[in-house]
């Protein structure tokens, strides 16, 4: 039995549901993201297990406890939410004490227990502070102290990091995932940002509209995508139309040129062939490694990563490699081959709903 | 842009003159409570008068009680409003503006009509005089409502203080009411204004009110009215004042906006 069980969860508004057969299982200490586009009905299914929504159908248990129709506030679930929603009539340390004093502890617990959690997130200065008087990183901060305090089953985060801005967000994560593994507690945290999931999270859930697509590390997500939904939300993918030459084989055709995939395919003869721009290379690989000739058209600095695009035949396609100070690059124009391990290949039929770099940067364009 | 500004406190100076012009007249005919010099008599008169402390009086009393009867009603609406029912703030909306449109002599009638009769008889109790108070000052009292709880984030907090494992009351008297104190007071000081100096309700329901006080001194006496018009003049001032105090120290310290 885990620790918290949904079981075939429904959320109907109406006729439309918003959450379908959510089942899923979270082990005590695990921390599950669960990721997805806005309307998957990731926030409606936090909000289930909070108890801000009823479910129309399902069961939702915590240590074996049915509590779909338990009150919020009886169910020793911990929430922190995105505006932070801190007390603005109470200092930090009166914001901790209040769920503390609605539990009755006793005074003295509750002083050493607000200290305690002050010191959690390094706020031990700023106690007496208002909320107006902080930026939003410790806003946050205190709203998950406050939500920790009164010691949770389970804490439930509601994308708390979208309204902080970019370097905030990246120390915050650490810090939320530090203070996770400290205190060993079962963790939600709803995010449309795939950075944050894969870089927290030991499982991740991919929603979308409403239905689970798949439940897997980080790793497996990101690697094994099981639909084309996932392959095309996590990271980013080149996609090629190809036709298939040999399907047992794994041989395909992409702009004329042979391609082979790591193992037999299905669903020819059209199919798509996607391809993560980290997995291409411009230095030759693998003597079994594939290769496809193109013309160098454009080099695009990301920061860290530079994305080159490639012209193979009528297509583009985007290759990412490291930035660094000596990076020797061909021309702009001159021919090049992409090389890629046949691992890196990800089959799909070709109506599958793909969302890849081209149409991206066509947008953008 | 400085012939525009120039012409803005041209303006601001002719509207302060058509207040504050029969304000003066008014203030210096009290003045002249005792012949041929300027002194307060008019004044020590109206203090003198135990019928301006006894109607006072019952009307402070009303406006208490209307205050309570009002807010309790209406804080909780305004507030099942904004979390449960939201599709029901025009119809609510609308019924607010009600007392504007019907006049007080009609909701008098209606109220004289229906109560006065079994199994109604309240035409005698002051609880009748209370609830058409509570009627009056609905919108003032809605708008204020609806005002401050507009202005805090009402679903996050109640949430969060759930998460908690608050209750209802305590999520009201600790969280909800503290964070909308500028608001409620303001709604308290509009309806103390509104019933201290009503007329119509009083007079038809036959109470010793402040209202048709005023209005009897004003046919018998000369002096004294104008003494009383400043009195309350200069109380509905201070109450204006004590709101914008109060809001802007609460701006200061514990309201402020988010960063």
């Amino acid at each position: 039995m885990a620790f918290l069980e949904l079981n075939g969860v429904v959320k109907r508004f109406g006729k439309n549901a918003v959450v379908d057969g959510f089942s899923l299982d979270v082990e005590e200490g695990e921390f599950v993201s669960f990721l997805g586009g806005s309307g998957c009905g990731k926030t409606t299914t936090l909000r289930m297990i909070a108890g801000f929504e009823t479910p129309t159908e399902g069961s939702i248990r915590i240590n074996g406890d049915e509590i779909a129709n338990v009150p919020p506030n009886k169910r020793g679930v911990g929430m922190v939410f995105q505006n932070y929603a801190l007390f603005p009539n109470m200092t930090v340390r009166k914001n901790i004490e209040f769920g503390l004093k609605v539990a009755k502890w006793r005074p003295v617990e509750i002083a050493k227990r607000i200290e305690e959690m002050l010191s959690l997130i390094h706020m031990e200065e700023l106690g007496d502070r208002y909320p107006h008087q902080m930026s939003g990183g410790q806003q946050q901060r205190a709203s998950l102290a406050r939500a920790l305090a009164v010691r949770p089953k389970v804490l439930l985060l509601d994308e708390p990091l979208s309204a902080l801005d970019a370097k905030i967000r990246a120390m915050l994560r650490t810090e939320i995932r530090v203070i996770q593994k400290q205190t060993g507690i079962t963790t939600i945290y709803v995010t449309h940002d795939q950075e944050e999931a894969l870089s927290l999270s030991d499982r991740i859930v991919v929603m979308q509209s409403g239905k689970i697509e798949q439940v897997g590390t980080p790793f497996e997500i990101y690697n094994r995508p099981a639909t084309p939904f996932v392959a095309s939300f996590i990271g980013n993918l080149n996609i090629l139309e190809a036709t298939v030459v040999d399907a047992g084989l794994g041989l395909l055709s992409v702009e004329g040129q042979k391609v082979f995939a790591a193992g037999p395919v299905t669903g020819g003869p059209s199919v798509k062939l996607s391809l993560r721009p980290e997995m291409l290379s411009l230095e030759p690989g693998a003597p079994e490694a594939n290769a496809l000739a193109g013309t160098l058209d454009s080099v695009v600095f990301l920061g860290s990563i530079v994305r080159l695009g490639i012209g193979v035949g009528t297509r583009e396609i985007f290759l990412d490699r490291f930035n660094a100070p000596h990076l020797a690059l061909p021309a702009v124009g001159s021919r090049v081959s992409v090389a890629f391990p046949r691992q890196a290949c990800l089959v799909t039929a070709s109506d599958a709903p793909l969302v890849g770099l081209g149409a991206v940067h066509a947008k953008a364009v | 842009m400085r012939a525009r500004r120039g012409w803005a406190w041209l303006w601001l100076f002719f509207g302060f003159l058509y207040f504050f012009i029969p304000l003066l007249g008014t203030f210096i005919f009290s003045l002249h409570g005792k012949r041929g010099v300027l002194s307060f008599a008019a004044y020590h008169r109206v203090f003198s008068d135990p019928q301006f402390l006894e109607t006072f009086g019952f009307s402070l009393q009303m406006a208490v009680l209307t205050i309570i009867v009002g807010l309790c009603l209406i804080i909780p609406t305004v507030i099942w409003i904004h979390l449960r029912a939201p599709w029901a703030k025009p119809v609510v909306e609308t019924f607010s503006l009600l007392p504007f449109v019907i006049p007080p002599i009609v909701l008098v009638f209606g109220l004289i009509r229906m109560y006065s009769s079994p199994p109604f008889q309240l035409v005698s109790s002051r609880l009748l005089l209370v609830a058409g108070y509570v009627v009056l000052s609905f919108p003032y009292i809605y708008r204020s409502v609806d005002a401050g709880l507009r202005a805090i984030d009402l679903r996050g907090l109640t949430e969060a203080a759930q998460s908690l494992g608050a209750s209802w009351g305590t999520i009201m008297f600790k969280v909800v009411l503290p964070n909308m104190r500028v608001s409620l007071l303001s709604a308290a000081f509009l309806t103390f204004s509104i019933v201290i100096g009503e007329l119509t309700l009083a007079v038809m329901l036959a109470w010793p009110a402040f209202g048709p006080y005023m209005a009897l001194v004003g046919r018998d006496l000369a002096y004294e009215p104008a003494a009383l018009a400043i009195l309350s003049f200069l109380l509905t001032w201070g109450l204006i004042g004590l709101i914008q105090f109060a809001s802007r120290r609460m701006a200061g310290s514990a309201l402020g906006g988010t960063h």
